[in-house]
């Protein structure tokens, strides 16, 4: 059991807490820098996808976790990065400037959506971002003297002023490095006042009204961010399969998205990262299982969907903090060893939280 | 004529979503949570009258009345065994959960072999017929879904404004803590609505069926109910069923006369507006919680 005594305030925001959390991340970050000297070729692409939707999920995260909101066309915004930053890149535009110019524009549709939506309660944002998610498909459909419509289009290797990153371990670190600041952004601006504004709002929008946080300014911050981490996320998903079509962008890939960080754990940074190895590996275990199941099962084309439905409601129902609550869970029982109780992490009873007047 | 016949088609397909809308009213309005799972639940209905009529051999109306009370039933049992735990929690989690469970039913009407991935066709008496009202010709399938809608709703009417259980569900609706103290069994009242609400989607499954076909997909239909309730405003039944009709009236002259792709979007479109302009919705009420 590990006691910290906090003797100032710069204590209690650094990103590290104490030696074992800079041992531990060092390891990480080392073991991931190595990663392609050892791992197969398929695994290293697999990673790369971990670290995409990583970043995805971070964005997602961010509003949904942190401030409370949920959008349900969060693919959107992973599309519009896509394909801005993959139309950007076909012109021949370096790198760089084309991932800022995608971050941009995401944020900026983040805001339009978000300004009207943001006004009243929660559900009527998820039903903005749903409408949203919807036309920009649509978008990307019918405007395919940009886009190559249902043909989708294709992408070039990134081009950094002029290096071209056109091998899978050199996007791989490409990924790293972006994932890693994305992390280190969204750390930085959850323990600045912006950040606590947000969480101030998930936990009650009326105290932290009454606290003078300006509620829309804050949301439609959270939203436009949120939006230009996913728009991020999409520009490296675009170079990594080099092909985005309209399809790869529908309500299915937001609903993966919330799946994500649910089952990760909602309101963790570590849970994006937890939620995005899930959603990864689920498929290729499901593929493993099949030959143990009897055919009937095992072959039948629902399966995928039936498991992902069946891990959501019993994440929602027994673990509501997602694959991290549990990691936190174990953690406890191990530091406090025999004096962990059953009930340490009991959810509370509570009444129906009401928006009505009443 | 041709705008006649196109309103007409209209009407008929935003009762459909009206419909739909109308049960994530009831439940929106009893818990205050969304519900994801309408659209699937009226694909369920649609199988399940499908199943009786085709393979069960049960006759017509029996097999219709029966599918909507198992149905009923089904939303029950949903609500007591996956809904009711986590009441209270975040309504974020319950959305979640509906994502769920709607993945789910999904999932295993595909998995049962052969009948799961095919799209069927409903037998119904009045399959492709047709009346000739002087120029106009008018889809008997079309008509059958605004006359049951049209019942349907003098039915809740009834219900809401004269049985005992239409009342406490109005109470319940309105002040759980206060319908609560006054004896009103609220969870047992939850149950219901969600039981109603299900029977409802099921209904609107079996009126889309013939349209349409059967399908396990179809229940994404679903999707252009959630434009239905902002319009009408959430937690407004008769706004469930002016959403509805808006939505379903615009997409049919959106199809007609704007662009090619305009059709599938413009509920969207309508939405955003209605954000913008009218964010509460035609119906909504327009109090917000004060501190």
């Amino acid at each position: 059991m590990r006691f910290i005594f906090k003797t100032d305030y710069a204590q209690d925001i650094r990103l590290a807490k104490h030696g074992g959390q800079v041992f531990w991340y060092g390891l990480m970050m080392l073991l991931l820098v190595l990663v392609p000297w050892f791992a197969p070729e398929y695994w290293l692409t697999q990673l790369t996808f971990v670290l995409i939707y990583s970043v995805a999920g971070l964005g997602l995260m961010l509003v949904a976790g942190f401030t409370g909101q949920f959008s349900i066309g969060h693919a959107a915004f992973l599309g519009m990065g896509a394909y801005t930053h993959a139309v950007l890149t076909n012109m021949g535009v370096p790198f760089p400037v084309a991932l800022v110019l995608a971050a941009a524009l995401s944020a900026v549709t983040g805001v339009v959506i978000g300004v009207p939506a943001l006004r009243v309660k929660g559900i009527y944002l998820g039903m903005a971002t749903l409408s949203f998610g919807f036309i920009v498909q649509e978008l990307f459909t019918r405007w395919d003297s940009v886009t190559g419509g249902n043909k989708g289009m294709h992408v070039k290797a990134p081009d950094i002023f002029g290096w071209k990153l056109e091998s899978g371990e050199e996007f791989y670190y490409l990924c790293l490095v972006l994932t890693t600041l994305c992390t280190l952004a969204i750390l930085n601006l959850l323990r600045s006042s912006t950040g606590r504004a947000f969480v101030a709002i998930r936990d009650s929008e009326v105290s932290a009204q009454s606290m003078g946080i300006h509620l829309a300014r804050y949301k439609t911050t959270s939203f436009a961010l949120s939006a230009a981490i996913t728009g991020i996320a999409g520009a490296l998903y675009a170079h990594k399969l080099q092909f985005i079509s309209p399809d790869q962008f529908s309500l299915l890939q937001s609903i993966e998205l919330l799946l994500l960080i649910v089952v990760g754990g909602l309101g963790s940074v570590h849970g994006a990262f937890l939620g995005a190895i899930f959603l990864i590996s689920m498929p290729q275990l499901i593929a493993l299982s099949k030959d143990y199941l009897p055919p009937a099962i095992g072959m039948a084309p629902g399966l995928q969907g039936v498991v992902f439905g069946v891990v959501l409601i019993a994440f929602v129902l027994f673990e509501p903090m997602g694959i991290y609550g549990r990691w936190l869970k174990i953690r406890t029982y191990l530091q406090i060893f025999p004096f962990y109780r059953k009930g340490m992490f009991k959810r509370q009873k509570s009444f129906q939280k009401s928006d009505r007047l009443s | 004529m041709q705008f006649i016949q196109l309103t007409i088609s209209g009407i008929a397909q935003g009762c459909i979503y009206g419909l739909i809308a109308l049960g994530f009213v009831l439940i929106y309005k009893a818990t205050e949570t969304v519900s994801f799972v309408q659209g699937d639940l009226m694909m369920l209905g649609a199988f399940a009258g499908l199943a009786l009529m085709t393979f069960l051999g049960f006759p017509f109306w029996l097999a219709v009345v029966s599918s909507i009370a198992a149905m009923g039933v089904a939303g029950v049992a949903l609500e007591r065994v996956v809904i009711r735990p986590i009441l209270g929690q975040p309504a974020f989690s319950i959305v979640m959960l509906t994502i769920g469970i709607g993945y789910v039913l999904r999932g295993l009407i595909t998995m049962i072999p052969v009948i799961g991935t095919d799209t069927h066709v409903m037998p119904v008496p009045y399959k492709d017929q047709v009346w000739n009202v002087g120029a106009l010709v008018l889809n008997v399938e079309q008509m059958v879904v605004i006359l049951c809608t049209a019942l349907l709703c003098l039915l809740l009417f009834a219900i809401f404004k004269y049985s005992k259980v239409g009342i406490a569900m109005q109470a319940s609706s309105q002040n759980q803590l206060a319908a609560y103290y006054m004896g009103i069994p609220v969870k047992k009242l939850n149950g219901l609505v969600w039981g109603l609400a299900s029977a409802v989607a099921a209904i609107a499954g079996l009126l889309l069926a013939p349209i349409t076909f059967v399908h396990a997909n179809m229940g994404f239909v679903g999707l252009k109910a959630f434009p239905a309730a902002v319009v009408g405003g959430f937690g407004s039944l008769p706004g469930a069923i002016v959403g509805g009709l808006v939505i379903g009236l615009v997409e049919s002259m959106a199809g007609f006369y704007a662009p090619e792709g305009w059709k599938d979007i413009a509920p969207y479109v309508v939405v955003l507006v209605m954000l913008w302009v009218k964010p509460n919705g035609i119906f909504g009420d327009t109090l917000r919680k004060k501190v």
